[in-house]
């Protein structure tokens, strides 16, 4: 797995309902989901995102609610990955369940600015920041998580693997 | 070794005989919950998996409560495909608007949910049932549609925080600032990944409504759960009540901690959770003069019939503040049959507050009670991110039930000393 993208940083703590707000969850369709993603930490964000870009939070990101509409919203608007320090507990499940690629780098949000491009190669444990010529490593995903991703997630693995 | 609670039961449903923090495991599921927000997906993902019935429509407990009574033509589609689910499956635990409760109130009240039991909900606030001695946590839509179809799920083992809260309780702190105390000594994601384990001499004598308040705002430190062993109170609570027989837990002397962090209570104040987090606690003398628009009492932290029964106490003969809109939500129609019987609508009415029927509502911006820009709101429910309640502009406080009392007679944040 390799994600190469521009950066799009967001802070600390950065719950679901930022992520996207309770007012549009009367709907679990992806593309309206995705016109309203990170609405509330950052109202302009769906017009400035690119197909293929990467969210580099702080830590905890993804606290707050269950609501699977997070990370449908995000994969909606295209991003490629999420990078942040660490990861609420849901929205690191719900990610891997439904297919949106997160990793947990320490280094990564101190040494990245918006706007530089980074590579996520993750297959090698590396993220490259190709702006600024430098590189650190990233959380290797547990196998239990890899073999979700491996078969397209949760609801994949139980029909494949019986449970 | 010994085991906390947490891994005994843990252990239990895995089918093993002990298990050991970080443990990647597969347990039996005994109720899995949704709500009209996130059940749509999850019965989305179940037919697209070609899954035909729920592993026992007995386990399964469908509850349309967030936009509920349905709030606009959307909204009224979601809970459609719970009810078309639920009549197709024929689940037994399905609550319509008439008998519909909000879900962490309901699901313990109608003796759904049982001491021992493992429990996951796609909804945060599942480890609200913590506080009967289960293991209880939030999960998504895919991990619900996945329980549905095998009945199991699974979990990495929690490393478990121990909380032993000594002294003596002062007047007006409940377990609602005990909770938000903890939240604000550890932080957002203090308990993250963790079991959080609630004990001490002030727990033992807390009452059940309390206990469900604390165990519900778990996930505001970032808990998997939030557990308190089963005694007498528990059992006072559970007799009669439960479809099931309950069994009941107890961490061993010899149980291994990541944490132990020991809280004097008999100093404390109530507290207020400042914007835009539930960590940004203070003690409600230091809240300075801070105008409040609408005071919301309600939803699955505070909204069960002692919440009320405080909020009446101060209520009680005063007038709602000029300009300031009280909006009380019970949080089942039980609650609301006996805070009725008991004369609290009385009391709320004659205050100047307007009585909902049960819904979450306003605790998630939903509907009843929205905010505009640069409005305030100080909530007895357990958020208050940015735009939690409406307009990203607006504000939410946290507090206890006699702290919002206080505050919707004054106008402005006030201690129930000020008040009652």
């Amino acid at each position: 797995m390799k994600f190469t993208g521009k950066v799009w940083k967001f802070g600390a703590d950065i719950d679901t309902d930022a992520i996207i707000p309770a007012r549009y969850l009367n709907t679990s369709d992806p593309e309206e989901l995705a016109k309203h993603c990170m609405e509330d930490a950052d109202p302009e964000f769906v017009n400035k995102v690119s197909p293929g870009d990467i969210i580099l939070a702080d830590k905890n990101f993804g606290c707050g609610s269950s609501r699977e509409h997070a990370p449908i919203s995000i994969k909606g608007a295209k991003v490629s990955c999420v990078v942040a320090k660490s990861f609420a507990r849901i929205f690191y499940r719900n990610s891997f369940n439904m297919g949106l690629p997160i990793f947990e780098s320490e280094e990564a949000y101190d040494k990245c600015d918006e706007g530089d491009v980074i590579e996520v190669d993750a297959d090698n444990g590396v993220i490259r920041n190709i702006t600024k010529g430098i590189e650190f490593n990233v959380a290797p995903i547990p196998p239990f998580m890899q073999q979700l991703i491996e078969d397209g997630g949760l609801m994949a693995h139980i029909e494949k693997r019986g449970k | 070794m010994g085991m906390t609670i947490s891994e005994k039961i843990l252990a239990k449903h895995a089918g093993v005989e002990g298990v050991e923090p970080g443990e990647i495991i597969s347990v039996k599921v005994d109720i899995a919950l949704g709500n009209d927000i996130t059940a749509p997906i999850a019965i989305k993902e179940f037919k697209r998996a070609g899954a035909k019935k729920v592993f026992d429509k007995g386990r399964v407990a469908l509850v349309p409560d967030h936009f509920a009574p349905n709030k606009d033509i959307a909204s009224a589609e979601q809970c459609k495909i719970l009810r078309d689910f639920a009549k197709e499956q024929d689940i037994e635990n399905y609550f319509e608007t008439g008998e519909m409760g909000v879900e962490h109130a309901l699901l313990p009240e109608q003796g759904i949910v049982t001491p021992g039991d493992v429990i996951i909900g796609a909804d945060s606030h599942t480890c609200t049932y913590g506080a009967l001695g289960a293991f209880s946590t939030g999960v998504g839509s895919t991990d619900l549609a996945a329980a549905m179809v095998t009945g199991e799920t699974w979990f990495k083992v929690p490393e478990s925080m121990k909380f032993v809260y000594t002294g003596k309780l002062p007047k007006w702190v409940d377990g609602k600032d005990l909770i938000l105390y903890t939240i604000g000594k550890i932080g957002v994601d203090g308990a993250l990944y963790r079991s959080m384990e609630f004990t001490g001499p002030v727990i033992d004598s807390l009452p059940m409504d309390d206990r469900f308040t604390m165990a519900n705002m778990a996930i505001e430190a970032g808990g998997k759960n939030g557990i308190i062993a089963p005694d007498a109170i528990t059992k006072a609570y559970v007799e009669g009540r439960m479809k099931r027989p309950p069994v009941y837990y107890a961490s061993d002397a010899d149980a291994v901690y990541s944490d132990v962090i020991e809280i004097d209570c008999s100093k404390l104040s109530p507290q207020v959770a400042f914007p835009h987090l539930p960590s940004n606690t203070r003690a409600v003398e230091e809240a300075g003069n801070v105008a409040i628009d609408q005071v919301v009492i309600g939803s699955c932290t505070n909204g069960r019939i002692s919440d009320l029964r405080k909020a009446a106490a101060v209520l009680k003969g005063k007038k709602v503040a000029k300009y300031l809109r009280l909006i009380v939500i019970p949080a089942t129609q039980q609650i609301y049959r006996q805070a009725m019987e008991e004369g609290l609508f009385d009391i709320f009415l004659d205050a100047g507050a307007a009585i909902s029927t049960p819904t979450c509502g306003p605790c998630l911006g939903g509907h009843t009670g929205i905010l505009a820009a640069g409005e305030r709101s100080l909530a007895t429910t357990n958020r208050n991110f940015v735009g939690r309640m409406g307009s990203p502009d607006s504000e939410v406080y946290l507090a206890s039930p006699a702290v919002a009392a206080a505050t919707a007679v004054k106008g402005v944040i006030a201690s129930p000393e000020e008040v009652a």
